[in-house]
């Protein structure tokens, strides 16, 4: 196994290369000269000369692509011009709140799609499953950022003084200001520790934050604000979760082990988590990592519709403004990210599959 | 020589393809969710083809601007339908105005040319790059194969929407780049089926013996190889038109597609994003649009999926 987790590993480096290649490349295809890019088009020539020099970009593509490498693995990347701080800080204050959308999303998706899935296989052609593989088409066809508004309208408007009522926008009722964990614990971290820096990271995740300091309100209210995010952007990997548990399941209730455990005298509960589920699982936990994908890429559009300050609404700042740097390090991070990910997923195979591990 | 096994070949496809065809058609019929995407996609095409004479109003002209329009033309005005009760002395709009006081029915008519467009434009850029590169890999092998293959893992490495993101923040917003980005994103795809048909039947006796019977590389790669990787490409591309409609849509709803007054179904929604809580109708109605068609082409991919899979036959 550890041999296995090893050659997994080392075979993705050489993508985290091409993926710091494809940005850098990106980033060099600019029309405009990057100058002008970011100083704005009235920079005088003296002006530019000096930042090509300071920025190194009159040296080979080569070593600019090395320098680009290591300023990469440092973890920086640049300062953003408009915000006139460095894209690593930046990222580090919008990720939380990203992170947290996602995997609630993903929670969401796959609770609710593995049930459904599970559902419809056991009474297959029955109404529920008929009713689930319908929703489960639309699901998948369903534009997110339609879904989100038109959520935020049927929740906050139509709903409006009922107890279904949910706000539309924000992470938090204004007003309220949340205590980070660590200064409610009294801990003492400097500044800049890789301690301060985890801590600080986990404190931003306002749900996981107000469970550490112990703040029933803003819990409540922290929560109330994902709900309908959250809904929105895990609507297509639940129907791709729901259809891929369904078709598995399936597959494996027609094995002949699964008649044998049901012959012996085995309760039905048992047959269908532990005999069927189980072997039924591998395709299941590909499509959960392969929706990751989506959920970052459709982050930026629920963040954008919901008003959360995320990577995804940033991103999209940072677009209409310009500002090419903040896109390149977000792209780098989620794609790192994203590679990560399916490097767990792949891990995870060899885990439920033992046969994997020794091809 | 070389005629003759050209004119074997298109015999032998053309007979093998009519009779594919027709039953795929058929066990396409006896699936219901099929037979729906087929009605969804008929309407769609009807429409895009006939949108200039269905619509009621240019779908780029404010009503302000029409000589001899009687109607109030105020912005965003609610749908107002003669059947349901508003009153005959209004002009009829069935989905109301825009925020430019535009008819909102005539642009989504107008819509449905364009995202049909975007979808097979898309799909067939990717569906031609990605099935080279593919073919070569695969019949060349070796470090060719290493070298477009490494380049296709790296691409897949990106969430989609965020390289299309990406891609289109570098060229500049606009729906050619829009739909330039979607289409480089989706090579992959094709790249990957292609090249596991090539390696699956690149020793197959039938593509030997036309090897030695003297078909050169092209040959061998289009007219033997190319037939066999058909059903998986026509899956995945009715697929992947479901993909790019949704993603050119999300595109132009972030402002980096079709720009205005085009009338785009995303950019029309993204328009009016704000105004959800004042004028629902103008961001229900696209919505609404794109989910169909990406739902047409779904259950039509799927629907095609299982007519072309030879394993199900015995079951139609």
């Amino acid at each position: 196994m550890i041999t296995y987790i090893i050659r997994r590993i080392l075979l993705s480096i050489p993508v985290l290369i091409g993926i710091l290649f494809a940005t850098f490349a990106l980033s060099r295809l600019i029309p405009s000269d990057p100058c002008r890019a970011m100083l704005g088009e009235k920079a005088t020539d003296i002006v530019c000369n000096e930042f090509i020099a300071r920025h190194g970009l009159d040296k080979p593509i080569p070593t600019q692509f090395a320098v680009y490498m290591g300023e990469v693995f440092k973890g920086d990347f640049g300062r953003s011009f408009r915000f006139s701080l460095p894209i690593t800080e930046l990222i580090m204050q919008r990720l939380p709140t990203t992170v947290e959308l996602a995997f609630a999303a993903l929670m969401l998706s796959v609770v609710i799609g593995i049930s459904l899935g599970i559902i419809s296989a056991v009474r297959h052609n029955s109404w529920v499953d008929v009713v689930t593989m319908l929703w489960a088409n639309i699901g998948v066809s369903m534009p997110v950022f339609w879904l989100g508004l038109m959520l935020a309208y049927i929740f906050s408007l139509a709903l409006k003084g009922t107890p279904f009522q949910l706000p539309p926008s924000g992470r938090l009722s204004p007003g309220l200001i949340p205590v980070p964990f660590y200064e409610v614990w009294s801990l003492d971290l400097a500044k800049g520790t890789f301690a301060f820096i985890v801590a600080d990271f986990v404190s931003r995740m306002q749900v996981v934050n107000s469970i550490l300091s112990g703040d029933h309100k803003v819990l409540k209210d922290a929560v109330q604000h994902l709900i309908l995010p959250a809904f929105a952007l895990s609507t297509i990997s639940t129907a791709l979760i729901a259809r891929m548990t369904r078709s598995s399941m399936l597959e494996v209730l027609g094995q002949d082990y699964i008649r044998t455990a049901r012959a012996k005298g085995l309760r039905y509960r048992t047959v269908i988590l532990k005999h069927t589920l189980r072997n039924a699982l591998l395709p299941i936990v590909t499509v959960i990592g392969l929706s990751l994908g989506g959920l970052l890429g459709g982050a930026v559009l629920t963040e954008t519709v919901f008003n959360l300050a995320g990577v995804g609404r940033i991103l999209y700042e940072a677009i209409t403004a310009r500002d090419y740097g903040i896109v390149q390090g977000f792209t780098v991070v989620i794609a790192v990210f994203f590679v990560v990910v399916n490097l767990l997923v792949d891990l995870s195979y060899a885990y439920l599959d033992p046969r994997i591990r020794l091809e | 020589m070389a005629n003759t096994i050209s004119t074997l070949n298109a015999e032998a496809l053309s007979l093998e393809s009519v009779s594919l065809w027709s039953v795929t058609w058929k066990r396409l019929l006896r699936r219901k969710s099929a037979v729906v995407g087929i009605f969804i996609l008929g309407l769609l095409i009807f429409i895009a083809l006939t949108a200039h004479w269905l619509a009621p109003y240019d779908p780029t002209a404010s009503m302000l601007d029409i000589p001899g329009y009687t109607g109030q033309a105020t912005k965003r005005l609610p749908p107002c339908i003669h059947l349901l009760g508003c009153s005959q002395e209004e002009p009829q709009h069935i989905m109301g105005l825009d925020g430019n006081i535009r008819d909102e029915f005539s642009r989504l008519l107008y819509g449905a040319r364009l995202s049909l467009m975007v979808g097979f434009a898309t799909v067939t850029f990717a569906i031609v790059i990605g099935t080279v590169l593919g073919a070569l890999a695969g019949y060349l092998g070796g470090w060719v194969d290493n070298a477009i293959m490494r380049v296709m893992d790296v691409l897949l490495a990106f969430p989609s929407l965020l390289l299309a993101i990406a891609i289109v923040t570098v060229l500049g917003p606009g729906l050619i780049n829009a739909l330039l980005a979607i289409g480089i994103v989706s090579i992959p795809a094709y790249a990957r089926v292609m090249r596991s048909s090539v390696l699956s039947v690149r020793e197959m006796d039938y593509v030997s013996a036309t090897r030695s019977l003297g078909g050169n590389a092209y040959d061998i790669l289009f007219r033997r190889i190319l037939p066999n990787a058909l059903t998986p490409l026509i899956v995945q591309g009715t697929l992947g038109i479901a993909t790019a409609i949704l993603d050119s849509a999300a595109l132009s709803f972030l402002g980096l597609g079709a720009q205005p007054p085009t009338p785009e179904w995303g950019a029309m929604l993204g328009s009016e994003r704000n105004q959800v809580f004042t004028a629902p109708h103008l961001v229900f109605y696209p919505g609404l649009a794109i989910m169909l068609t990406v739902l047409a082409f779904n259950l039509l991919g799927d629907g095609l999926r299982d007519a072309l899979d030879p394993r199900l036959a015995h079951v139609s």
